[in-house]
């Protein structure tokens, strides 16, 4: 995980759930107040503009695995569901296959083409995905 | 759901989230929100064909980008899949298995409209229908994929234009028609296939329809050939794991010819074909050209191809035209960076990349300077047995393109029926992200 103060932290995981919600129709009905003033708080602590553009990045980074794990992580096939799985287990799980001791058919080769930045951008984005039912 | 429908859904979902109160407001004065899906629109994008590429443009715009008005041009009733059609000219899918609706587009509040762009006026920002209706844009994204060069090969634009040679090479009425070909023809029968010189749609494409029409054959009809007349040196993708494929299975099936360019095609006048190549001429019964191609017609009337006249040369931070900045172009159409494949998946890629950059552009925002793409991309060798071929590309800012990253990407250790898992799976994912199913 990236080694940012709480607050922080909290906010670049719940800053993607927000503007995905606030963007797309379809989330809007299962999003809860709750969420929302969570998320929102949550930004609002962080504040400054330069995290919202962190946010885009981590959206603009795990749209790039949707073609195979869904989009927003909701894969509706045999390869695995990203969303709202914990990000130090998604972290975790690029840094196996990167290192070669986790066995994949192609993920190890993909995974050698992020940095370990951009993986912990994703990870954050995909954990503040709701899986859906 | 209908209009009025979603609206009062729309609206019960805005007054929750409004309920949130102190929170949301504090939200927005951060002026740090995205995008919000009310107010009035930021701006009219017009995406012109409804591929892999401007489908998933239609979608990311409207998912990300709220109140963008987003009519999405294509020719097309329905969406058909070219990834997975060669399963069906091997008999393992049906043409519905392939076919997507684009009413997933539609719920989003994406305006369809069935027709064919005919003109772009980039100086009056609109774009004109074959209909004679037009329509005005902020933003234009041409994903015109590929059309053919026919010239170079003599009698084969007739040939295509009579239907007794196909090309396949569009997934629709010519997969069916090839299909049926394939179907008529006697065993013992010859099916040739041309491939043209790289670049062309789909690398790995025409080797995966070898084994797929040769899969057919050893089923159904075990004394028939399938012949492949390359006109490259070598296979083109996956090359040590298609030669694998090609001696293991389909061995005095199939024959691979490379450096085999076809010069002629020749239609007798009872319907008998020959390939005419430069030191041969063959006999066969059904013949598969596909032909060299360079970016779709729509991107040629517009002015657009300036890459050695075929390809449409792009800014890749934002996918706009280099000829022709505001118009953004997608997928197979554009002059690929190094080691970048034209392939469905990586049109949905350069979408994901161009939606970004138009909603921020919309928004006075600077672009992501540090967009990533990638591509995996796998091949049916027999009905289950599957191999891939991935690779990531990073955009690197000194050379202004994408490069794969050294290291990373790469192909199958060997064919297994996991990765032909995986593939369907793939397609059930890509079509979903594609098409907002």
């Amino acid at each position: 995980m990236p080694r940012f103060p709480r607050a922080l932290r909290a906010a670049a995981l719940a800053a993607p759930a927000a503007s995905a919600a606030l963007g797309a129709l379809g989330a809007l009905g299962a999003f809860t107040t709750r969420a929302a003033a969570a998320a929102a708080t949550a930004l609002t602590l962080a504040a400054p503009c330069a995290l919202a553009q962190d946010a885009n990045l981590g959206r603009n980074l795990a749209a790039t695995c949707a073609n195979c794990h869904g989009t927003g992580g909701q894969s509706r096939g045999e390869v695995k569901s990203l969303a709202g799985l914990p990000a130090e287990s998604i972290v975790a799980a690029f840094n196996a296959y990167k290192a070669g001791t986790l066995p994949a058919t192609v993920m190890h080769q993909i995974a050698k083409g992020y940095s370990d930045e951009q993986v912990k951008l994703i990870a954050g984005y995909l954990a503040a995905q709701q899986p859906k039912k | 759901m209908t209009g009025r429908a979603m609206k009062q859904n729309f609206e019960l979902s805005r007054r929750r989230l409004l309920s949130a109160g102190t929170a949301l407001s504090a939200l927005t004065l951060a002026g740090c929100a995205t995008s919000s899906s009310t107010g009035p629109s930021i701006g009219r994008v017009v995406i012109v064909g409804g591929g892999f590429g401007g489908a998933t443009a239609a979608h990311y715009l409207k998912m990300w980008g709220g109140n963008i008005d987003v009519t999405l041009v294509e020719r097309s009733a329905a969406f058909v899949s070219c990834p997975i059609s060669n399963l069906v000219l091997g008999g393992h899918k049906q043409m519905a298995d392939i076919t997507r609706s684009y009413r997933g587009l539609q719920a989003l509040g994406v305006k369809l409209v069935q027709g064919e762009v005919t003109a772009v006026d980039a100086g009056a920002k609109k774009v004109r229908l074959a209909n004679g209706s037009e329509l005005p844009y902020d933003r234009l994204i041409l994903s015109p994929g590929v059309d053919f060069m026919l010239d170079s090969t003599a009698g084969l634009a007739a040939a295509l234009d009579s239907g007794r040679v196909l090309h396949g090479w569009k997934a629709g009425p010519q997969t069916m028609a090839l299909r049926q070909q394939l179907q008529a023809m006697p065993d013992g029968g010859v099916f040739a296939m041309s491939i043209p010189k790289v670049p062309y749609r789909c690398p790995p494409g025409p080797y995966e329809r070898a084994c797929m029409v040769a899969s057919y054959f050893k089923q159904h009809k075990p004394r028939s050939k399938v012949l492949v007349l390359d006109a490259n040196p070598e296979v083109q993708s996956k090359k040590a794991l298609f030669e694998k494929a090609f001696k293991d299975h389909y061995s005095g099936l199939l024959e691979y010819r490379p450096n085999n360019e076809l010069k002629e095609v020749v239609v007798g006048t009872s319907g008998q074909l020959a390939a005419k190549l430069e030191f041969d001429d063959l006999k066969v019964d059904v013949l598969n050209v596909i032909p060299p191609q360079r970016g779709g017609d729509i991107a040629r009337s517009a002015g657009l191809l300036n890459m050695n006249s075929r390809w449409v040369g792009v800014n890749w931070l934002t996918m706009e035209s280099t000829a022709a900045p505001g118009i953004h172009v997608l997928g197979d159409a554009t002059f690929s960076a190094p080691a970048m494949p034209k392939s469905g998946h990586m049109a949905n890629q350069h979408a994901k990349v161009a939606a970004a950059a138009i909603i921020d552009m919309l928004q006075g925002k600077p672009v992501n300077a540090t967009p990533v793409v990638m591509n995996t991309c796998y091949s049916f060798v027999t009905a289950s047995d599957v191999v891939h071929v991935a690779s990531v590309h990073q955009y690197d800012s000194v050379d202004k393109t994408f490069k794969a990253v050294p290291g990373s990407g790469g192909v199958s250790a060997a064919a297994s029926a996991v990765e032909g898992r995986y593939a369907l799976s793939w397609a059930d994912n890509i079509w979903a992200d594609t098409l907002a199913l």
